[in-house]
């Protein structure tokens, strides 16, 4: 019983330093003279200053000129300036509704503060970032639930979720292994594929890595915590078989995320698979003292189960966070 | 392994009907549940399933005497891939509107069960020619399976089939949500349990 405790325990100070990793490197940069510029309500834009500004030059239009980075083109119509009375923040009103998914380039032209000219500046405004990263994560978690939502890696599913303690340990035995063969097959495809224009052999490559993580894993796992090995030594080989751990890597190639942003799939995923077995797990363990009719015994009311806990979770669906 | 060889039509029909992958064996069922929610669907994923199954059970009863008993689960793995990778290319190339239907899971036919369990057990003790009659009895198996799946979704949700109009109503919407291939699963494998209790009463008494 302590063994899996201190498995268990070891398990879950990786996810936490993963996660206490992405909030170090998530932090953006910023320009000098401007403190931060976000999204503020559907038309407005905030820019806070490091010095107070002089009233005349930020409640002139013809100072600031935003558009989408995508479209250097196309410059979007301010509707109002307002300064705030410490003369620190600037908000400015658009005319119509922003796209806050789009990162917006926003040029303020020679800054004016207590009568000094503080040059010009460029800053990108864009949602925040942590925020963005949050919602891939949870997204990913429980809103496009890889079991529930996406109908994936059931096979797996059905086979381990009878009782918790097998859930448990699956869920973050499949976790760790997700991670690790993500986080590679995305450096593999960015760095080795892509420039290389073999993107044809993602499936390939991606199987390949898969296997030997699992591998590596167990090798590494088998050697050097033979506690934790044997705790979750067993669950190893049955990842191979799940199909979450080959979809992650496909998806990230094709939606081109960057590292963390992958981390953060990643992670969603294993954790949201993680939380369906533990959900599925618990209903089954019940399910063995209640009288099931002999033709539903089994696998079928499995199934009927699942497809209760994937009605429940369209609920979620649309949900965005941030 | 067996007292009495199985002839090819047998080997053919035992994927079909008594280890049929979606029902029987109860593998592969990712896409039973995910995208059955038409016939057409269960056509051409159960055709790619198909022509993997047959060429990855080829290779393997062809090389097997090569494989070194140890690697054998990554070669599996690998000559899977291959042929998956070539099956994803010619669908993107031929048939692009439903290859976008199915989207990712011609892909994960790399993942499925059905096609490892076949190698381990048939295709590496198996000559070519045997092992091509049971990748094809295994492939047809599992197209008849989702298309049962996607008959009753398909028939009950829309009142259509293979687009047709059918019925002229729509009986059950609910067949439709994605939700419900779960349900339908679940429903399908009762019917088979109970035809086999059924079945096993008569044949006592």
């Amino acid at each position: 019983m302590l063994t899996v405790a201190t498995a268990r325990r070891n398990a879950l100070y990786c996810v936490a330093a993963f996660f206490m990793l992405s909030l170090v490197l998530g932090c953006g940069k910023e320009y000098r003279f401007i403190k931060a510029a976000s999204f503020k309500g559907p038309r407005g834009i905030s820019i806070t200053f490091a010095g107070p500004v002089d009233e005349k030059w930020a409640k002139d239009q013809a100072n600031y000129s935003i558009n989408e980075k995508t479209d250097p083109d196309i410059y979007l119509r301010i509707a109002a300036i307002s300064l705030r009375p410490d003369r620190l923040s600037v908000t400015i009103t658009l005319e119509e509704d922003i796209n806050q998914k789009a990162t917006h380039t926003l040029a303020i032209k020679g800054i004016v503060s207590e009568g000094r000219n503080m040059g010009s500046a460029i800053v990108d405004v864009k949602k925040f970032y942590l925020g963005y990263l949050l919602s891939i994560l949870m997204g990913a978690m429980i809103i496009n639930n890889f079991v529930f939502t996406k109908y994936l890696g059931l096979c797996v599913f059905f086979g381990t979720s009878q009782k918790k303690s097998t859930a448990i340990g699956m869920g973050i035995t499949f976790t760790i292994v997700m991670v690790a063969s993500a986080m590679m097959s995305w450096f593999l495809y960015q760095f080795v594929l892509k420039p290389f224009r073999l993107d044809f052999l993602q499936i390939v490559v991606f199987i390949g890595l898969v296997s030997l993580s699992v591998q590596a894993v167990d090798t590494i796992l088998r050697k050097v915590n033979p506690v934790l090995f044997k705790a979750f030594g067993v669950y190893l080989v049955l990842v191979i078989a799940n199909c979450i751990i080959i979809a992650v890597p496909l998806i990230l190639a094709d939606n081109e995320y960057n590292a963390i942003e992958s981390l953060m799939l990643a992670l969603g995923a294993g954790l949201g698979f993680l939380i369906a077995l533990f959900l599925m797990s618990s209903v089954r363990e019940r399910i063995e003292l209640a009288d099931v009719p002999p033709t539903f015994k089994g696998l079928p009311i499995a199934f009927i189960l699942g497809g209760l806990f994937a009605l429940s979770f369209m609920g979620f669906s649309g949900m965005s966070l941030f | 392994m067996k007292a009495r060889k199985k002839t090819n039509s047998e080997l053919f029909f035992n994927g079909i009907l008594n280890e049929n992958p979606i029902f029987r064996l109860a593998l592969s069922m990712c896409p039973a549940v995910g995208i059955s929610t038409t016939v057409m669907n269960g056509v051409l994923l159960g055709t790619a399933v198909l022509f993997v199954q047959v060429f990855s059970s080829c290779t393997i009863a062809a090389i097997k005497n090569y494989i070194h008993p140890r690697i054998r689960i990554p070669t599996y793995t690998l000559t899977i891939a291959t042929w998956v990778t070539v099956i994803d290319l010619m669908l993107a190339a031929y048939v692009p509107e439903a290859y976008k239907e199915m989207g990712i899971f011609v892909k994960l036919i790399v993942a499925f069960a059905i096609i490892t369990m076949r190698l381990e057990t048939f295709a590496c003790r198996n000559p070519v020619g045997a092992s091509f009659w049971d990748g094809i009895g295994m492939g047809l198996g599992f197209t008849f399976g989702m298309m049962a799946l996607g008959l009753v979704r398909e028939l009950l949700g829309m009142g259509t089939i293979l687009g047709y109009d059918v019925l002229g109503f729509r009986p059950l919407l609910f067949f439709v949500l994605p939700a419900a291939g779960f349900f339908c699963v679940g429903l399908m494998m009762a019917i088979f349990n109970y035809m086999e209790i059924v079945y096993n009463r008569r044949k006592k008494v």
